[in-house]
């Protein structure tokens, strides 16, 4: 789903921030990763990754949410 | 009054700690996103007319999940008189998101800034009087755990609800998003109520299907709202529910940026925590370490200690709690003693002696003068004939046999020692049977009243009840860890192994109880908060061999071997291998089915914030969940138990029909379960064991796994022999037709079958549904069936035991079927792997 080249969530090394740009996708997963605050602007610090590789960990907006890589990768990052 | 109060909230803010501090209810709370799932009520504690409503704890009102419906569904209905919205004051922006959804119901709100203690212990600071201008509608500072706040909260609400204090909120869309509710708004005109005119609007612009069918709307206005959503969805480059979520979230930013005075500190301790906990290095063995002591306390040691007290002392002889190891030894001296004077005896009828007299004058309660003169005779008799007794003796330690001689003086010596009593020997207890037992005999009830009493009531109850030790080690276990919040973590580490045969990480832990027993495996599952994950895991995690079911491990594996442990050592390990492919096996087939297929549920997960649990909530999770296990799978356990043991006592003998004499050799043979073991037993031709004999002892295994060893010594009219007994494993071997791949097959299909009635009712009590229960009972039963065939006709064709004919055809037909099932349509490696490891088992 993610347009070639563009930079998404999974890509972002741990340890580091990233801005949100756009969610791609529709329907539930999408607005599940909305309602949860990853939104357009919103500052996402990837934390670390789980001991087998995924899913991941990331704060956002103060508290501490998982996902899986496949799901980071809607999320379309700068 | 009659007020209605619903509690609303993120999932994990505290609602139900604050629902039992109002209600005094006593409802269990885990540190658990979803714990939740229906809605429940209860009385408010300082005013009984008032009515509390705990809804399931929800992020946002979309129409994405069960919960979200419920909630919403609920708020939208008219019933609650006031929201009282639970928000978690450390976690303030993600909370607000789901208060600015419910401000636009149209009901009265009031919000419970919840947790407020901890805000303070971290430093930070919230302008409440500000937070409640830009919201709306009054807000209480509480601290749920603790009681503070609630009366003030209470009243708050009640005011709120008496004066239908609608929210008054400053929050606003932007300009074009408000404008284009504001045309929706007319379009709508009086359809729906004023309060709600603007939640409907912001669905419709949403267009989310749900309200558009319950509205109704005529094809004229939906194009019209289309029209206007189109519009503003070009202007923005983005989907019309994006850009409200994203509003939504940008309008909380500004509101917290203005009340909320956060202190610039470091990590939280969560965050300290989870940096050793989930570790990328260390989060496993942690895992592993923290696992291990879950199931080694819960099954291992605790669990099984209480569970043989439970069995044998509760609802067998009895137990002895103090002094055992004296008990013990003095036991065994005496035994000792009898094997002499048993050698002696036997050493005097082989001389010609009257022994029968003798022991009858022995045992006499009562001894009568001429028992007395029989014993004296006897005693003078055989020592004048110079009886000496032989007996062998094995030495403990080095294991050497030498042969001790019993005279006439060692003989009257042994027939003075008195059997031990446990009771002299420290605190003891008999058995809820001896003493059950004992009173019916004093009462003379009759033989089928006191066979039903105490083989099929005393047993069933007994077999319900013994498990409730461990269940409460256990459940105070998992409680503690759902209490501190690492069970959520538990699924973060676990998730890439389980995601891959279509199941979440938590499953991890009931397949893990299940190694032990699979009563508390299936209630364990109720942490899964996703429906489908739950019934997958609920139909594959008994195929893990239990504790039970190790016998019938013990028994093929003698069967097999003929005792010759060296070349079957391999029997132990194939079947719990066997049991991890059926899993696995069975969860990538099953995702093929309609009912589980779809995408694996998307694993969005907060990580919640590590606390201490407190007692009082781990207690009332272990008591809520051992009361449901007793009340709903004791009834079926019960209820089971004694068709098995009416099936089993009673039968046609000598043309008439009633309760059979078990001192009859073979009175199996006679009972209806023989009957019903004849009538069935060619559905097992297939799998090489379709004697009625085989038949019954699968059946018998319903009541529980370890009855199929008792079952086969009463079958062979060997009584009561272990697992372990080298004649029971020959005349298993006989029953089977002395075939290998049968005793394998037998042992696959009983292992992989519908697990005990203590199970079924578990699992009965879990889907809470009876069409569920069936289709997992049916799927375990074909599927062990299946494996059976496979292994007795494909297993027999390559080691010749089996000749090619029409089931061989069936099992190639089977093996295609599932090999179908396995591979379509994206085929997955590790499917194939297990698949031939699971044949090669045969």
């Amino acid at each position: 789903m993610t347009e070639s080249g563009a930079k998404t969530l999974r890509d972002v090394p741990v340890g580091s921030s990233a801005k949100v740009v756009k969610l791609v996708g529709e329907g539930a997963v999408k607005r599940r990763i909305m309602d949860m605050g990853i939104t357009k602007g919103t500052e996402v610090y990837v934390r670390k990754v789980a001991p087998l590789g995924d899913p991941i960990e990331l704060t956002v907006r103060g508290f501490e949410l998982s996902l899986r890589k496949d799901e980071a990768q809607h999320v379309l990052v700068a | 009054m009659g007020l209605n109060i619903a509690l609303a909230g993120n999932p994990n803010c505290g609602k139900t700690t604050m629902f039992n501090d109002l209600t005094g209810a006593n409802q269990y709370v885990g540190n658990w996103p979803g714990v939740t799932v229906e809605k429940k009520e209860g009385k408010y504690k300082g005013d009984k007319s008032i009515t509390v409503t705990d809804l399931p704890g929800v992020y946002s009102l979309s129409p994405y999940s069960p919960e979200e419906i419920v909630t919403r569904d609920y708020l939208l209905s008219g019933a609650p008189d006031v929201v009282v919205n639970l928000v978690d004051a450390t976690n303030l922006e993600r909370n607000l998101y789901l208060t600015t959804q419910i401000i636009n119901l149209g009901v009265p709100v009031v919000v419970a800034l919840n947790m407020m203690d901890l805000v303070e212990k971290n430093g930070d600071k919230i302008d409440v009087a500000k937070l409640s201008q830009k919201i709306g509608c009054p807000i209480v500072e509480t601290t749920a755990l603790r009681g503070r706040g609630m009366e003030d909260l209470m009243n708050t609400a009640i005011e709120a609800a008496k004066k239908h204090q609608l929210p008054a909120s400053t929050m606003r869309f932007t300009n074009d998003v408000e404008e284009a509710l504001g045309k929706i708004i007319d379009i709508l005109g009086s359809r729906v109520k004023g309060d709600q005119a603007r939640w409907f609007a912001i669905k419709l612009f949403e267009g989310e299907q749900m309200t558009i069918d319950g509205l109704g709307l005529s094809a004229g206005d939906l194009s019209k709202i289309a029209a206007i959503r189109e519009a503003v969805e070009n202007d923005e480059d983005d989907d019309a529910e994006s850009i409200i979520t994203d509003e939504r979230y940008g309008i909380i930013t500004d509101v917290a940026d203005e009340c909320v005075k956060k202190s610039t500190k470091g990590m939280t301790t969560t965050q300290k925590i989870d940096r050793v906990v989930t570790n990328r290095i260390l989060g496993l063995p942690i895992f592993v370490v923290i696992m291990f002591l879950v199931y080694y306390i819960s099954v291992s040691t605790v669990g099984t200690y209480v569970t043989d007290w439970a069995n044998d002392g509760l609802f067998g002889d009895g137990w002895l709690y103090t002094g055992t190891e004296q008990y013990g030894a003095d036991a065994e001296e005496y035994e000792g003693y009898q094997a002499q004077i048993d050698a002696y005896l036997e050493a005097a009828e082989e001389d010609g002696l009257d022994v029968e007299g003798f022991t009858a004058a022995i045992e006499a309660e009562e001894p009568t003068v001429e028992d007395e003169e029989a014993i004296e005779n006897f005693m003078y008799a055989a020592d004048s004939a110079g009886i000496v007794g032989e007996l062998e003796v094995e030495d403990e330690d080095t294991g050497a046999v030498s042969i001790e001689r019993v005279d006439s003086a060692a003989f009257a010596a042994a027939l003075e020692q008195e059997e031990p009593d446990p009771a002299d020997y420290g605190f003891y207890h008999v058995g809820v049977p001896v003493v059950v037992g004992g009173w019916l005999e004093a009462i003379d009830a009759a033989p089928w009243v006191q066979s039903l009493i105490l083989d099929g009531i005393i047993a069933g109850v007994g077999a319900v009840i013994g498990f409730i030790p461990q269940l409460i080690v256990l459940f105070i276990l998992l409680g503690i860890l759902e209490g501190c919040g690492y069970m959520a973590r538990v699924a973060f580490i676990m998730d890439r192994i389980f995601r891959r045969f279509g199941l979440s990480g938590k499953s991890f832990i009931p397949m893990l109880i299940a190694s032990g027993c699979g009563v508390p495996a299936v209630m364990a599952t109720k942490t899964i908060e996703n429906e489908k994950d739950r019934r997958m895991t609920i139909m594959t995690t008994t195929m893990i061999p239990c504790g039970a079911k190790l016998p019938i491990i013990a028994l093929v594996f003698g069967a097999l071997a003929g005792g010759d442990y060296e070349d079957t050592w391999w029997v132990g390990p194939v079947f719990y291998f066997l049991g991890l492919a059926a899993i696995i096996i069975s969860c990538i087939m099953l995702r093929k089915f309609k009912a589980f297929a779809g995408e694996p549920a998307p694993f969005i997960m907060e990580l919640p914030q590590y606390h201490l649990p407190t007692v009082k909530n781990v207690l009332l999770s272990m008591w809520e969940r051992v009361k449901s296990y007793v009340v709903k799978a004791g009834t079926i356990i019960f209820l089971s138990s004694m068709v098995i043991w009416f099936l089993m006592n009673f039968g046609m003998y000598d043309g008439q029909f009633g309760l059979l004499d078990p001192e009859v050799d073979d009175y199996i043979q006679y009972s209806l379960i023989a009957g019903l073991g004849n009538l069935l037993a060619w559905i097992f031709a297939p799998l090489g064991f379709g004697s009625w004999e085989a038949t019954v002892t699968s059946i018998t295994g319903l009541v529980a796994k370890e009855n199929v060893i008792a079952t086969v010594g009463i079958i062979t009219s060997l009584g009561e022999v272990g697992e372990t007994d080298p004649t029971l494993w020959s005349s298993f071997a006989a029953m089977l037709g002395g075939s290998s791949v049968a005793v394998m097959a037998f042992c696959a299909f009983n292992l992989l079958c519908a697990p005990c009635f203590a199970a079924i009712g578990t699992i009965r009590r879990q889907m809470m549904s009876a069409k569920w229960t069936w289709a997992a009972i049916g799927y375990m039963t074909v599927f062990g069936w299946c494996v059976g065939l496979l292994i007795y006709q494909l297993g027999g064709l390559i080691t010749g035991e089996v000749a090619f004919g029409p089931f061989t055809i069936l099992a190639l037909v089977v093996l295609a079927g599932m090999l179908f099932l396995l591979f379509r349509p994206a085929p997955k490696e590790k499917g194939v792997k297990m698949a031939k490891t699971a044949e090669n088992a045969a």
